[in-house]
């Protein structure tokens, strides 16, 4: 924040508030934040137990998978595309792991190999957009159907992993202080969050990222390489899923072809709430992981109200996101 | 002759055409009797064509509505959940009634469903057109919520309607024509007598093209956004009700699962662009007809079920990349290649016989 000068008045002071709340930039994201922090509060009164700090932390090991794709989901959505393909990739790195561990493959072998296809996919869907001009939703569309169809092809039934390595990086507790710990999966996601903290704030191929989604064509006419970065950032995404799909595979110690059906919708509904914009050139990284961690909250509520029938978890979610969307839209904006 | 046939290629439904022509040849391979339509003794047409304009026909009613919502620059994902609703609704009034078999009960039961879809989408229309927030987050609400709603209404049990009047929608003929196909039809004229025959269709691409400036001009925005999405809801209530019939069973989990993806699918293979703006209702007419087509064939050719979503996948990337500006601008590269040989040629020859 800019440095308050004498002469500032309660009454500019207010303006300055209210500018920066309800700034594009910025606004969406603080204003998620405090909402965040109301439900936490409001949470911690209404349930005994809430304000642990493990249910906390919690929040990140249940999620550590969606702040990941959220992340990869993130760079694509600034440059005003999006990706639908990423529950399906993510379900079928965890089905390639399974099949390949119980033929005996070496796990970090495994690991690498899916990190590579995902890519690899990744890469082909942003081709066809970048030079055959086919609309991201469609063309990450079609690599959803041909992720999941190749995931029946592997396998229809599901296969657990007993791969000591897995199960050791699902078992493994990262002891924070008394009673406070994280898994192997939390730092890793964290570590890919700050990396993409530094890659779209820092770098070059971050700012051509904003610049596309800004406006695709001056990017384009002040030079940058927008048609390399406009695939990359495809890439990056397939290969957040892959990674995903590993952590995830940590987390549920199998694959299944029907796994995360309907991730991607957690992940778009993550990174809107985060405050990315879908039409692009707008939005941080750590709104996204915001978002994911108001979902994980939402969930978190629900578990702790525990008598809810299936039904009612799902139309409570829906309200809260009504109710989280609303709040965010009316509180971001501009005075008329 | 020849300007003709480059006038065709040129036309953006060339290449869905191609494809739908492609899937038609292949199942006509598969099984001979496959274009044959029969008529039994009761007047009903029956063939595998007729079977892919009746199964087609939910599919393309909800195409027709996000093809509307589509040009407005918007997107309805909750389609499928709001056929889920309408399905739950009128199969409990029905089972709930003393009377399932009376004409009454079932209209009013249709109507309330309807009523309620429309109500649905007016929810939508606030979100998107009242309160300005993204159609993709607006709509993924209900997508979610209205899952919950429809097991909330069938209490998470799947209901089975044994009803006449009900079932006719699903399974009954109109002078020999399925109901759904004839609905499919009906809906498909209108909505292009409507907005093609007035000014609407010309103002949803406005919005669709620079809501900004269009409202400057005059366009009433606002009313026209929600209208396609009350619209489009309305739709697919409609197609949900078609649906929940012809399973006779309301499925609050999969009546409708996926047809959103389906719906958005038959409209971009008809050549209207997400972006919004332009938008084609034949071009969807096309897209539903190749969607249902590619579900026929999988069954006809014998595709093993688990290959049956690679074949989808590779079926839409292949129209994709026909359609793409970039095919046609290499198409058209080697097609002027070959005819500056040409003309070289015959210039080659004139220069000998000098």
């Amino acid at each position: 924040m800019t440095t308050l000068s004498a002469s500032l008045t309660p009454r500019r002071l207010l303006d300055r508030v209210v500018d920066v709340f309800t700034s594009p930039k910025s606004g969406p994201v603080l204003v998620t934040a405090i909402l965040f922090l109301l439900m936490y509060v409001g949470g911690g009164l209404r349930y005994h137990g809430f304000f642990a700090g493990q249910v906390v932390l919690n929040l990140l090991i249940d999620n550590a998978y969606l702040i990941v794709l959220a992340v990869g989901m993130t760079f694509v959505i600034l440059t005003g595309g999006i990706d639908l393909s990423v529950g399906a990739v993510v379900a079928l790195s965890t089905i390639i792991a399974a099949r390949l561990l119980q033929l005996g493959w070496s796990p970090g072998v495994v690991i690498v190999l899916i990190l590579i296809i995902t890519s690899l996919l990744g890469l082909l869907v942003g081709l066809m957009i970048q030079v055959f001009k086919v609309q991201p939703f469609i063309a990450t569309l079609a690599a959803m159907f041909l992720s999941r169809g190749l995931c029946y092809i592997i396998a229809k039934e599901s296969i657990t992993i007993s791969n000591p390595f897995f199960k050791a990086m699902a078992n493994i507790r990262i002891s924070l202080g008394y009673r406070l710990s994280i898994t192997p999966s939390v730092v890793i996601a964290l570590v890919v969050l700050v990396i993409a903290v530094w890659v779209l704030q820092y770098t070059r191929f971050g700012r051509t990222t904003y610049a596309i989604g800004g406006g695709e064509q001056s990017g384009m006419l002040m030079g940058l390489p927008t048609a390399r970065t406009k695939v990359l950032v495809y890439v990056i995404s397939g290969f957040c899923s892959g990674l995903a799909g590993v952590l995830f595979s940590f987390y549920t110690l199998s694959g299944y072809a029907l796994s995360a059906v309907g991730t991607e919708m957690d992940a778009i509904a993550a990174v809107v709430i985060g405050g990315t914009l879908l039409t692009g050139g707008y939005g941080f990284v750590l709104g996204s992981a915001l978002g994911v961690l108001v979902l994980g909250l939402i969930q978190t509520v629900i578990s702790f109200e525990g008598t809810l029938s299936s039904w009612w978890t799902k139309i409570f979610i829906g309200a809260l996101l009504l109710v989280f969307i609303i709040l965010q839209k009316v509180l971001t904006s501009r005075r008329t | 002759m020849k300007n003709v046939l480059n006038r065709a290629v040129g036309h953006r439904l060339f290449w869905p055409l191609v494809m739908l022509a492609a899937l038609l040849l292949i199942n006509v391979i598969a099984v001979p009797g496959f274009l044959s339509i029969t008529v039994n003794s009761e007047g009903h047409l029956f063939g595998s064509i007729i079977d892919i304009l009746r199964n087609g026909a939910p599919t393309l009613i909800i195409a027709v509505g996000m093809t509307l919502v589509i040009a407005t620059r918007g997107i309805d994902l909750s389609v499928g959940s709001v056929c889920a609703i309408a399905g739950a609704v009128a199969s409990s009034m029905i089972l709930a009634s003393p009377t399932p078999n009376n004409v009454g009960t079932v209209t009013g039961a249709l109507l309330t469903a309807l009523v309620l879809s429309l109500g649905l989408g007016l929810a939508n229309g606030l979100l998107v057109a009242g309160l300005g927030i993204q159609p993709i987050i607006s709509t993924l609400i209900l997508m979610t919520a209205g899952r919950g709603i429809a097991m909330l209404i069938t209490e998470g049990q799947i209901i089975t309607v044994n009803s006449v009047p009900f079932a006719f929608l699903g399974s009954g003929f109109i002078l020999g024509v399925p109901v759904a196909t004839v609905a499919g039809v009906l809906i498909f004229a209108l909505a292009a007598l409507l907005t093609r025959r007035t000014a609407m269709g010309l103002l949803i691409e406005a919005v669709g093209i620079n809501p900004e400036a269009s409202r400057q001009a005059g366009v009433r925005a606002r009313g026209l956004k929600f209208s396609v999405y009350a619209l489009c809801a309305l739709l697919a209530g409609i197609a949900g009700l078609i649906l929940t019939s012809n399973q006779t069973a309301a499925d609050a989990n999969n009546t409708g699962l996926f047809i959103e993806l389906d719906a958005i699918l038959a409209v971009v293979i008809g050549g209207t662009s997400l972006a919004g703006g332009r938008y084609s209702l034949a071009g969807t007419l096309v897209g539903a007809l190749i969607i249902q087509t590619l579900v026929t064939t999988v069954y006809t050719v014998g595709i093993p079920p688990i290959a049956t979503m690679v074949f989808k996948a590779a079926v839409v990337t292949a129209v994709c990349l026909l359609q793409s500006p970039t095919t046609a601008a290499a198409l058209e590269r080697w097609r002027s290649r070959l005819a500056t040989r040409h003309l070289q040629g015959v210039a080659a020859k004139a220069g000998a016989a000098r």
